[in-house]
């Protein structure tokens, strides 16, 4: 009995001498800040946390890769009210359920964030449509097509038409697995003009067109879940034509050479960024790393790692040459004007309201 | 005769205690030692396994959010007869124009809009679209303003959702879960045939389930028998082999599938240069389910095959000698005497492995393309995609239920006590 008291004395100084080293660690804050890992992660680590630590000394940013289940996680912690996370990375129409379940903090831009330099206030300095509720923007990425070069003779894919023309351009084609954007590629592809997209999809014949649409490539079709199978697939020569996000096909072309040219016609617009959770414990300090993090330089900055472009209009002139392969990032931004001649952005308000019902329908349609 | 009258009833020991009590003391005490030993591991098992699984349990019924937070207009709701085609009077218009302000200032109108957009799409953007105009509806009518802000307020299903949702408990979850749902009227009917996936990934993951176990055995078997009956330095051998993949990371074992049995992948190179088949014919044997079962059927073989192996090397090699020594063929002696010997391990591999399989969610993901992926993958989904958790807990519940119904079945049949893992 003796040694176990003895034991356990110890454990209690071993206890409190830990408990010492953190109240003293506490002295600097420590910021959990939630994203996607891998190369995006690396982007942010660069561009916004390493100056920003660098410049308050006090702060400690610490990484954590789990957006991919951002959302459920973050619920989680809300419920049991033990909000451990700082600043969350998250896609824009994940974002608008974070804010209708009420796990993000709203916010004001003018007030939160920085102006441009030239003194535009932040709401207008950001893309329109970009700045919702919660959500903080960051970069706009897009889902668009990639093909291989040696597949065909002659002609290359160059609309979206061809994407859905089997004759012409026989081939696997690799797509994401869920409804939202092939339904869109599918209208367009079919002739729907692209201001009536969310009009015909709100009506059920609209959507019996689009599943009808894709019905004509489904055998020609394999799936993908993770955002890096699709170029994966063209690599192998699994796929000739796939839909992928743009900073994996330049990753894919310009990194690893493969044989791959993209197609940008009907790329579909997303927007990834900021959402600060609701009861973090650190709010006031988060506030201040977002102010920097997303102010007109460091915005720009990011493009320097990845081939995604910033969201704030005075950022654009400001992106330069990519850090490690020297080439000039602005040709590669799905931004560029060249690129973005016909862009979709996602009406996210129309998908809050049908992911659930056409999600069910796309798989039941996958399963038939 | 008359001694026996004399002695007590009661034997005591030495301090004069009656013998029972102190027995039974003694066997307390060790009792509760033994409880002690075990408490942390049934606390263990208490936080992460049994809470969590009431918890998801409880979510599939659970419905206090929209009373909760539509509390004005939904009491007001009750006395509103749904039947007649009519609106509800204005006092519930006006209720519901304040239960909109006071949920836009505490952000959670938003909540129930997702809520009951699980019924009836539509209802998360009306939700968000009135909450913003709300605050500007000074005074009445609240009926027209109401309907000026989003018209559907004057259609009379809306309200009859939102009153059949009202209720602290629902069963919507569990009607989604099994492709049904409620109609407008309130009464139970089929979800319609394009949005009908859930009885049919059941049903095919059971069907799985039960041939990636089937397969397992037949090719368990063998090896295990192998194992069981080389000299130690060679199975040590083999066994290592068996080990090596269970020891690797899933994700690795199954890319490398992919990397193997894609159409540009090893094998179908192979088929080609070999001349087995063309180029433009070659064999679709991934992101399909015979990806699905290929993959798991190899990741799951290890679990069957050590449970299998354990029984197997318990039986002495003399049982075959001796029952051929009594006039057995080879094969009747195995049938007869070495396979009934094993059935504790078949019965212990094959628990195993389809409880596994039942509820396997990455592989099938990752290879089973469009006709592989089972009910789990939608678990996942619903868990981590679309916040639905209720729906998630209503197909995990029923999931449990089928295998806690096979598990009985098992018991019934072959006998829980006959199972043996080592």
């Amino acid at each position: 009995m003796k040694d176990v008291l003895k034991y356990s004395s110890f454990a209690f100084a071993g206890a409190a001498a830990f408990g010492l080293a953190a109240t003293t660690a506490l002295a600097e804050t420590d910021l959990v800040v939630v994203s996607w890992g891998g190369a995006y992660s690396a982007s942010q680590q660069k561009a916004y946390h390493e100056p920003y630590m660098a410049k308050n000394p006090g702060i400690r940013i610490l990484n954590d890769d789990s957006s991919s289940e951002g959302l459920a996680k973050l619920r989680a912690q809300t419920e049991a009210g033990n909000v451990t996370w700082d600043l969350v990375d998250m896609v824009a129409s994940d974002a608008i359920v974070a804010c209708d379940e009420g796990l993000a903090l709203e916010y004001d831009p003018d007030e939160l964030l920085a102006a441009a330099p030239d003194g535009t206030p932040a709401s207008q300095d950001f893309v329109e449509g970009s700045l919702m509720d919660c959500f903080i923007p960051q970069i706009v990425y897009s889902t668009t097509f990639g093909y291989r070069t040696d597949a065909f003779e002659g002609d290359q894919p160059s609309s979206i038409k061809d994407i859905f023309d089997i004759e012409k351009f026989p081939g696997k084609r690799s797509l994401e697995k869920k409804p939202i954007g092939n339904l869109e590629w599918a209208l367009l592809a079919d002739g729907v003009p692209v201001d009536n997209i969310y009009d015909v999809l709100s009506t059920p014949e609209g959507v019996d067109r689009a599943f009808a649409k894709l019905d004509t490539i489904k055998d020609h079709t394999i799936w993908w879940v993770k955002g890096a199978v699709p170029t994966q697939h063209l690599a192998d020569g699994e796929a000739v034509i796939a839909s992928a996000y743009n900073g994996r096909l330049f990753a894919a072309i310009e990194e690893e050479k493969q044989p791959i040219a993209m197609m940008w016609e009907w790329q579909v617009f997303d927007l990834d960024g900021w959402v600060i959770p609701k009861g973090g414990k650190n709010i006031e300090e988060v506030k201040k790393l977002v102010y920097f993090a997303t102010d007109t330089q460091r915005l720009a900055d990011q493009a320097k790692y990845i081939s995604y472009g910033p969201t704030r209009k005075s950022s654009a002139p400001l992106v330069g040459k990519h850090a490690e392969l020297g080439i000039d990032m602005a040709p590669h931004m799905p931004t560029d004007p060249k690129n973005a001649a016909k862009t979709l952005l996602f009406n996210y308000e129309w998908w809050a309201d049908h992911r659930a019902e056409l999600d069910e329908r796309f798989q039941a349609w996958l399963a038939q | 005769m008359a001694q026996v009258e004399a002695a007590p009833g009661i034997m005591t020991t030495a301090d004069g205690q009656p013998l029972k009590l102190s027995l039974q003391r003694a066997l307390r005490r060790s009792k509760i030692r033994a409880m002690l030993l075990v408490a942390p591991l049934f606390l263990f098992i208490l936080v992460t396994f049994l809470l969590p699984i009431l918890d998801m349990t409880f979510r599939s019924v659970e419905n206090q959010l929209v009373s909760e937070i539509l509390h004005r207009s939904v009491p007001l709701l009750q006395q509103w007869d749904e039947k007649t085609g009519d609106l509800p009077p204005e006092d519930v218009f006006q209720a519901m124009v304040e239960d909109f302000k006071e949920g836009r200032e505490n952000r959670t109108i938003g909540r129930v809009g997702t809520r009951l957009n699980y019924e009836v799409a539509g209802m998360s953007s009306l939700f968000r679209s009135t909450a913003r105009k709300a605050r500007r509806i000074k005074e009445g009518p609240y009926t027209d303003a109401l309907i000026k802000a989003n018209k559907r307020w004057g259609d009379v299903e809306t309200w009859r959702l939102i009153k059949r949702e009202s209720g602290t408990i629902t069963l919507s979850y569990y009607l989604a879960a099994v492709d049904l749902r409620f109609g407008s009227d309130g009464s139970v009917q089929a979800q319609p045939e394009n949005r009908q996936i859930y009885v049919k990934l059941f049903v095919r993951t059971l069907w799985l389930s039960t041939l990636i176990t089937a397969l397992c055995l037949v090719l368990g078997y063998p090896i295990s028998y192998l194992l069981a009956t080389l000299p130690t330095r060679t199975s040590n051998m083999l066994m290592i082999l068996v080990l090596l993949p269970f020891w690797t990371s899933l994700l690795v074992r199954t890319t490398s599938w992919i990397v193997l049995l894609q159409q540009e992948g090893v094998i179908n190179d192979l088929l080609v240069w070999v001349g087995i088949i063309a180029d433009d014919a070659r064999i679709r044997m991934i992101h399909n389910q015979a990806g699905t079962i290929i993959a798991m059927t190899h990741i799951l073989l290890p679990f069957m095959v050590l449970p299998l192996y354990s029984v197997m090397k318990t039986i002495p090699p003399s049982y075959m000698r001796a029952a051929m020594s009594l006039g057995a063929n080879p094969f009747t002696a195995f049938m007869r005497v070495y396979v009934p010997n094993t059935v504790a391990g078949i019965g212990a591999g094959g628990i195993l492995v389809f409880i596994i399989a039942i509820g396997y969610y990455i592989t099938p993901a990752l290879v089973g393309g469009t006709s592989g992926t089972l009910i789990s993958n939608f678990i996942a989904y619903h868990m981590q995609v679309s916040l639905n958790w209720g729906l998630a807990g209503a197909l995990g519940a029923i999931l449990l239920a089928i295998v806690l119904i096979l598990y009985l079945l098992y018991d019934k049949i072959v006998g829980i006590d006959n199972m043996k893992l080592g």
